[in-house]
């Protein structure tokens, strides 16, 4: 039995997948047209795709998927950014300054249970359904992840690099920017693809409820007009986008590793 | 001047609501420009006398003072060359060499002059640009010297730097560190557990007991290399084979063996 993982190969394991999306499209197929579910509560995959082609072609609720999508990426990189950079230079900060630690530490571990879809009855009232309050929401999903690692980072340091950048006379900040965040790279990109994943989650999620573009609203008037294959077409395009945010922060992991070659 | 004194110093580790006393009562002085080496058992705290001149740590009861100054924390007049080299992974040859001086606030037309000059020094030219890890043990420590040496400090402190290298890469560092010593002299405290390499180097070597850790004795090198002559002689293989040289190696040699716990060697 142990030969299944060292014997089957790449090709065989491609060859497993494509089964089983193939076996699942059919049995959805077969599912909608046997019509035990209404057509229009369940279309078929071949619906979906149409339905997603067409959305890209003509506008629907003001704008094209494209646009949609773009509205959405736009406060997602406006959140994201803003979480990476306050998140992962606060982590490496507290890494270093005991006392900067001692005084995040507990509002943070308190603050973080909070859902980023709990933030958005707030996040509207303070800054709005334009560009503000997504952006606040998908700030509170990708925060904590980009925080935590870069501190993670920081506390498990070489403690004989610390030393010899101490015995060198470097300035408290300058060991953060200088030996902590360099030896911090690989945790904070994990972090911030894990970060990026949440944060994609979160902004789709809080355009369901504010926001007047994006591909949640897009979504949402779907549901409103009752068009199952909107919907089904606006996930799918979520999936795509996350799935390709993933892919480029991975290169971008596996660029920095080789990189940085045997040097840790 | 700048010596450094321990002064009744002693260091007492708690773990477990115990107490571990790791050293008990040394008291030594590194005189201005003297090179002195520690040897002892493995586990006799002659790393935590090095590292309390540093100040990475501090001891229980008792003074260290370098320069006539209690020391409190780490700094750049006491510069340190680590057993792991600890250079920074990310930076090049240049910029570990570098980065003491940037953070002393030396200006960037004398940075230039004093690193190119401490790499020819140390004979790495041509690994200007390169990283540590592309670079030999050996070479890694050249830029770990380097980077001590190139800020001129007041004293050098070494935690055995050779320990990690190989037999001949570290016989010629040993020939250049004599060679640098020589032509640079520094207050230097050099801990090793190789007693031909404390007696080659040093100009006195500091036997200590095993734990808790007190001075056995002190053995004056210096005024045996100057009688005998030893620095007319080249190769350290020449100065080992001189019978001044084997008598000292073999006296400190054998008060190390009594302090060898009766089932450990």
């Amino acid at each position: 039995m142990a030969t299944l993982t060292t014997r089957t190969t790449t090709s065989g394991l491609i060859a497993l997948g494509l089964a089983g999306a193939v076996a699942f499209l059919a049995l959805w197929t077969l599912l909608a047209l046997s019509g035990v579910v209404q057509k229009q509560f369940l279309p078929t995959p071949l619906g979906v795709l149409q339905r997603f082609v067409e959305l890209t072609q003509s506008p629907f609720v003001g704008h094209t998927l494209q646009q949609h999508l773009l509205s959405s990426l736009g406060r997602f990189g406006m959140g994201f950014g803003l979480a990476a950079v306050i998140g992962v230079s606060l982590g490496l900060a507290m890494g270093w300054f005991r006392w900067l630690d001692e005084i995040v530490t507990p509002f943070f571990d308190a603050v973080r249970f909070i859902a980023p879809i709990a933030w958005v009855p707030f996040a509207a009232l303070w800054f709005g359904t334009g560009i503000g309050g997504p952006t606040l929401i998908i700030f509170a999903g990708a925060f904590p992840p980009a925080l935590i690692n870069a501190y993670r980072g920081a506390k498990f340091v070489d403690v004989r690099l610390l030393e010899a950048a101490r015995m060198l006379g470097t300035p408290g900040w300058k060991i953060v920017t200088h030996v902590l965040l360099p030896a911090s790279v690989p945790s904070i990109v994990a972090g911030l693809r894990i970060s990026a994943g949440l944060g994609w989650q979160s902004l789709v999620g809080a355009e369901l409820i504010v926001a007047s573009s994006g591909i949640g609203y897009l979504m949402v008037k779907g549901q409103a007009s009752i068009s199952t294959a909107t919907v089904m077409a606006g996930m799918v395009a979520i999936g795509l986008v996350g799935v390709l945010i993933d892919v480029i922060l991975r290169r971008v992991e596996a660029g920095i590793h080789r990189r940085r070659g045997r040097g840790e | 001047m700048s010596n450094i004194v321990f002064d009744a110093v002693t260091r007492v580790f708690r773990r477990d609501g115990k107490d571990f006393p790791t050293l008990d009562g040394i008291s030594l002085e590194v005189r201005d420009r003297e090179f002195v080496a520690i040897v002892g058992p493995s586990g006799c705290g002659k790393t935590t006398c090095l590292r309390m001149a540093a100040g990475l740590e501090f001891p229980t009861s008792g003074r260290v003072s370098v320069g006539g100054k209690e020391v409190t924390e780490p700094g750049p007049d006491r510069a340190v060359v680590f057993q792991q080299f600890a250079l920074f992974p990310w930076k090049t040859v240049w910029d570990n060499i570098d980065f003491g001086l940037r953070n002393k606030g030396v200006l960037e037309a004398e940075r230039r002059r004093r690193v190119g000059d401490i790499i020819t020094l140390m004979g790495l030219e041509g690994y200007e640009s390169a990283f540590p890890h592309q670079l030999s043990g050996g070479m890694q420590q050249r830029v770990a010297i380097a980077r001590a040496y190139v800020l001129d400090p007041d004293v050098l402190l070494m935690d055995e730097p050779f320990g990690a290298l190989d037999a001949q890469t570290r016989t010629v560092m040993q020939e250049e560190l004599v060679r640098l010593a020589r032509k640079n002299p520094r207050t230097v405290l050099f801990i090793t557990h190789a007693v031909e390499e404390a007696v080659y180097l040093s100009d006195r070597v500091v036997v200590m007991s095993r734990r808790p850790g007190t001075i056995r004795e002190v053995i004056d090198v210096a005024s045996v290399r100057q009688s005998e002559n030893w620095d007319r002689l080249e190769r350290i293989e020449e100065v080992m084979d001189q019978d001044s040289f084997v008598h000292l190696r073999t006296r400190i040699w054998k008060l190390l063996r009594e302090q060898q716990a009766p089932n450990d060697h």
